[in-house]
């Protein structure tokens, strides 16, 4: 079982705090709106693609698992 | 002004067309001449039972995903069953594209084809309530139209579950799935971020059929004839006919009904080798005339420069006019019609339409072609819908299918004689949130 990582772009109001914690799979773009890398995520950026979600402060961030 | 001609067939295909568009041209069908061309509705008795025959048939939406129908009625079915919930079925009319008067003209000519199938795929599915979803204000008096077929199925017995008009308002975008849903709800008709699938949870959470009018009277005349006589025309992968929206030099729209595969130089006539052909309307494709007309019209060769068939329409850009400017104009709109919910969209639009608006004036800045290619990548995939993904389809073709011309205006001109705009956009943009609703 794999997890990815899922924005909500209607909720995302582009904070940037995942881009901050999780910069090996998220960058911004030129207004400050995630771009998610949506394959698997690697078993060493587990523990820092959940503090992204957590840190999320519209929830639009989400693990789904495939 | 519209008017409804049959497409020649494919050299080779047996053919009964037109098959949904009364064979008498203008004359709407009311009951009586309905039943009389194609007698009674041909009720399965029982849930599923017509799943087999659309699956052999091969039908797909005809709204513009092409998304195989059975699929669709096998995941309500399933949905409905592991819930326990009682699906709903909506027939979507509301043809939001401006240069596409298929569905519309479908409805005004035949609605009971389009009722028969609604009724058909309620049963398929098990569904107790359907609603009929329109642009009303498409054409003068559908609406009345609409509600005359009805009580002439009424006063008939002719139907199982009871049918609602509803109306969508004049926006773009109001005929995506979940924009649709959205404001059956009572909300505005803006998309939503899926999953679930609305045939999972949709409207008020029961399990959702949504199917394309014209989808729906084919699936009624599969019902009758049977999957073998829906493939004697189109192609083995991609069978049956379909509605197309044809605008030639005069910008008048035609209603055709073509079987898939037939090639476009057939559709669009004497286009000639030079100018531009739009394929599927404003999340289309553009391509030069003399590429264009070594195409037909089917997923398969479309995919080959990138396009696709969408909704069947096929517009001809007469060589007088110039095709950035047209560009310009509709990303503008397409811009002002999103529903600014998702960021990428919200920031990404206006940028585009403003720079395109700059490569069709004069000597626009070099930076700004760079600038509009950046921005198409950086906005497709990531809205809740596919308008910005199909928005850059649109703005990434016009670069490249007229880059010449993008280079004349770079050194301060236009090979464009006609400064009247040619492409169709509705009168009036959202200021509002009731704008939506």
């Amino acid at each position: 079982m794999t997890e990815k990582l899922l924005v909500n772009p209607i909720e995302c109001e582009g904070h940037g705090a995942c881009a901050e914690l999780l910069p090996e799979l998220i960058r911004l773009d030129e207004w400050g709106y995630p771009i998610v890398d949506g394959r698997p995520i690697p078993p060493v950026l587990e523990r820092d693609a959940r503090a992204a979600v957590s840190a999320c402060p519209t929830l639009a961030l989400r693990l789904t698992r495939s | 002004m519209t008017t409804a001609t049959t497409g020649m067939p494919a050299e080779g295909t047996a053919t009964d067309l037109p098959r949904l568009l009364p064979a008498n041209g203008q004359r709407p069908e009311d009951w009586h001449t309905h039943t009389a061309s194609y007698g009674r509705i041909p009720y399965r008795q029982a849930p599923g039972r017509l799943v087999a025959d659309i699956q052999h048939a091969g039908l797909t939406g005809r709204g513009g995903a092409a998304f195989p129908v059975h699929r669709k009625l096998t995941a309500v079915l399933d949905a409905a069953a592991a819930k326990r919930r009682v699906p709903v079925v909506i027939a979507n009319g509301a043809e939001s594209e401006p240069a596409s008067d298929k569905d519309a003209t479908l409805l005004w000519l035949a609605p009971h084809l389009v009722l028969d199938g609604l009724q058909l795929a309620a049963e398929a599915v098990g569904a107790e309530e359907a609603i009929l979803y329109t642009h009303a204000d498409r054409r003068a008096d559908v609406g009345k139209r609409l509600q005359q077929a009805i009580a002439e199925r009424r006063a008939a017995g002719s139907d199982l579950v009871p049918v609602q008009l509803a109306e969508a308002p004049p926006r773009f975008l109001s005929g995506q799935e979940t924009a649709l849903i959205n404001h059956l709800g009572g909300g505005p008709a803006i998309p939503t971020f899926v999953p679930p699938r609305i045939t999972e949870r949709g409207l008020g959470g029961a399990p959702t059929l949504v199917q394309n009018v014209e989808t729906l009277a084919h699936l009624g005349l599969i019902a009758r004839r049977g999957p073998r006589w829906f493939r004697q025309v189109g192609t083995r992968t991609e069978p049956g006919s379909m509605l197309c929206t044809l605008r030639r030099a005069d910008g008048t729209p035609r209603i055709a009904e073509v079987p898939l595969g037939m090639p476009l130089r057939d559709l669009l006539g004497p286009a000639g080798n030079d100018g531009a052909v739009l394929i599927g309307g404003y999340h289309g494709t553009w391509a030069p005339a003399g590429e264009a007309v070594r195409l037909t019209l089917d997923n398969y060769s479309l995919g080959s420069i990138g396009a696709r068939v969408g909704a069947g329409i096929l517009i001809a850009l007469p060589p007088d006019r110039c095709g950035l400017t047209e560009t310009a104009r509709i990303v503008r709109y397409l811009a002002l019609e999103s529903a600014g919910q998702c960021g990428p969209c919200l920031n990404g639009l206006p940028r585009m339409a403003a720079a395109l608006a700059e490569l069709a004036g004069a000597r626009p800045r070099r930076q700004t072609r760079a600038d509009v290619e950046r921005w198409a990548g950086l906005v497709t995939g990531r809205g809740a819908c596919h308008h910005p993904d199909g928005t850059a389809r649109f703005v990434r073709s016009a670069l490249i299918t007229f880059a010449a011309e993008l280079d004349r205006h770079e050194r301060g001109q236009c090979g464009a004689a006609n400064p009247r705009p040619f492409l169709p956009i509705p009168r009036g943009s959202a200021r509002t949130e009731q704008d939506w609703l």
